[in-house]
């Protein structure tokens, strides 16, 4: 079955993933997108009930270690990367 | 013997022996990139001051009797996202144009444990989605055998550094086929190792239950050489794993009689380039005249792992690339309004066309309302895959095929159409999805002289079958063999010939 991907879920899916797109890109994301999903589903093919979901291939734990800090202060060199910074924080535009 | 000509091991004992120093095998590297990268355009970063000084400190060491491995001192290039600190790192990406990390990975550190010389950072796809170098923001790179042709990708600028001569060796990471399909199309060796073996700290991620990190080298000696140096066990990356069977250097031996092996009836099928299949087929035959035992089988299911793949990478990119907004690091666009409207221009400004498209479908399949049809759904495919590799493994020890369907695509073919592109990458990519390892290795040429490539997919941990394998077919292919005839053509394969 075709995927017809609406104006309103691609504009869901650039808040979703942060992203301004201009009316060209919105045309062809829906086109590109609609036939990915088309692709996807031949996964549906598949009779997967009562197939545990496997997000890793080695049995995950939690993996633990003692909270205990080892790097030093590194603050002038991470911020030196920053586009824009003053008296040692990131600047940001106004948030409300 | 030209220094330029010899492999990574072969250039260490050499500096051992007194014959030439670190630094008089970086001076001639960095000259010949310099005089060679404007064709090939293989790094995107070169480092020529910093390698000569660690060559000068590595030199003095080796001297002083405290380097003593099997790869001092013998220059490497690093794939463009692995962190190195104080050393620009961009993912080939507008974005983190100006990066300069604080820190360096932990498989970069294991490197310069060992007497590594970093001579720079190698061409990508940008973030590593794409299977041709040519998404990246840094231009493209050109395959060293023809530079009409792609290098593969995505570290496509890490095997044509190798295959150019432009570093002894070099490291990549592979999260579909990243490593082993650029060495395919370059005629190098490329190896991705059991998921968990090389601590991905400082590797920035792009599907963090699938990168991997691995090398790039001329032989497939090295190959083990490099793999024992990068392998290690790290509190930093919680999926990293302390393995003990790790002295892969011991595999290194031209014995593989009784060794099962089975290829896939479905990694020959339709799609396949009869030149590939013919030369995967003859390798086979100097596997089974060295004693091994060759059989065709199905392993199913390989249709279904492209469409698992891109859903899991693209949900874990979206993610994964969340970060990048504009305020800690890299690009900020000039004009916004607010801080919203500042990240959605960073990114859409920072980021290309094809990371977008993958973040975009992430974001989508990891969205309330089709989480389930899309995402878990994929889960569950990948939990029927590795059942079927499994199941393969019980019946062999070594997995052969192709690497890829064709050899290196011309320039610009690629990209117009993104699924035939990520259709490429078929034979490579359940490989990740199960966690396995995989060695690519060179298997001769096409009749336009392009390298057509061999790979070898083990289970879990069992690098070293692989390595065996792979050394023993280095060791058993001869010339005229690249021209021979294969016997496995019809049904499970005759008789040696």
């Amino acid at each position: 079955m075709a995927n017809i991907i609406s104006d309103e879920t691609i504009e869901y899916v650039g808040i979703l993933a942060k992203l301004e797109l201009s009316d060209a890109e919105k045309e062809q994301a829906k086109a590109d997108m609609g036939r990915m999903l088309d692709y996807i589903d031949k996964l549906g093919e598949l009779d997967t009930d009562g197939v545990e979901p496997m997000s890793h291939v080695f049995s995950a734990e939690n993996v633990f270690r003692e909270d205990v800090v080892t790097n030093g202060d590194d603050r002038e060199r991470l911020l030196s990367n920053a586009p824009q910074e003053k008296d040692g924080m990131f600047v940001v535009p106004p948030t409300f | 013997m030209d220094i330029l000509d010899m492999t990574a091991l072969q250039l260490a004992a050499a500096i051992k022996q007194g014959d030439t120093t670190a630094v008089e095998a970086a001076q001639q590297m960095l000259a010949r990139i310099e005089a060679q990268d404007k064709t090939y355009n293989c790094y995107v970063t070169v480092d020529a001051e910093g390698a000569l000084a660690q060559a000068k400190a590595v030199q003095k060491r080796i001297e002083a009797g405290e380097l003593t491995g099997p790869l001092a001192g013998v220059p490497v290039a690093l794939k463009d996202n692995l962190c190195t600190e104080g050393l620009r790192t961009t993912c080939s990406s507008r974005i983190l144009h100006n990066f300069v990390p604080t820190y360096t990975a932990e498989a970069v550190k294991n490197l310069q444990k060992a007497g590594a010389v970093i001579l720079g950072k190698t061409n990508m796809d940008e973030f590593a989605m794409g299977s041709t170098t040519e998404t990246s923001a840094y231009g493209v790179t050109r395959n060293p055998h023809n530079t009409e042709h792609v290098p593969g990708g995505s570290s496509g600028g890490s095997a044509a550094a190798v295959a150019a001569k432009e570093c002894f060796y070099a490291i990549g990471s592979d999260t579909g086929g990243s490593i082993r399909q650029p060495a395919s199309y370059c005629g190098v060796v490329g190896m991705k190792p059991t998921y968990g073996t090389v601590s991905r700290y400082g590797l920035i991620a792009y599907g963090s239950s699938l990168d991997q990190i691995g090398p790039l080298t001329k032989d497939v000696a090295d190959c083990a050489a490099v793999l024992e140096v990068l392998t290690s066990h790290d509190e930093k990356d919680s999926t990293s794993i302390a393995r003990k069977d790790t002295n892969f250097t011991e595999a290194l031996t031209d014995d593989i009689k009784g060794l099962r092996i089975g290829i896939p009836n479905d990694y020959l099928g339709e799609g396949l380039d009869g030149e590939v299949r013919e030369a995967i087929l003859c390798a086979a035959d100097v596997l089974r005249e060295k004693g091994a035992v060759v059989e065709r089988f199905d392993l199913s299911l390989v249709e279904y792992a492209i469409p698992a793949y891109y859903t899991i990478a693209a949900a874990e990119a979206s993610s994964n690339l969340e970060r990048f907004d504009g305020v800690k690091y890299g690009y900020r666009t000039k004009d916004y309004a607010g801080l919203h409207n500042m990240y959605k221009k960073s990114r859409s400004e920072g980021f290309g066309e094809e990371v977008k498209r993958r973040i975009m479908l992430g974001s989508f399949v990891l969205s309330s309302g089709y989480y389930d049809a899309y995402y878990l759904k994929a889960l569950k495919v990948k939990a029927l895959i590795k059942k079927a590799f499994d199941d393969a493994f019980s019946k062999y020890d070594v997995i052969l095929g192709p690497a890829a369907p064709t050899t290196a695509p011309k320039l610009g073919e690629s990209l117009a159409d993104p699924i035939q592109m990520y259709l490429g990458d078929i034979y490579t990519i359940a490989v990740n999805l199960a966690g396995l390892p995989g060695i690519c290795l060179p298997c001769g040429k096409d009749s336009r002289g392009l390298p057509i490539g061999l790979q070898l997919i083990g289970d879990c941990f069992q690098e070293k079958k692989l390595i065996r394998a792979a050394y023993s077919y280095q060791q058993g292919r001869k010339a005229e063999e690249m021209t021979c005839v294969s016997n496995v053509e019809n049904g499970q394969g005759g008789e040696p010939a």
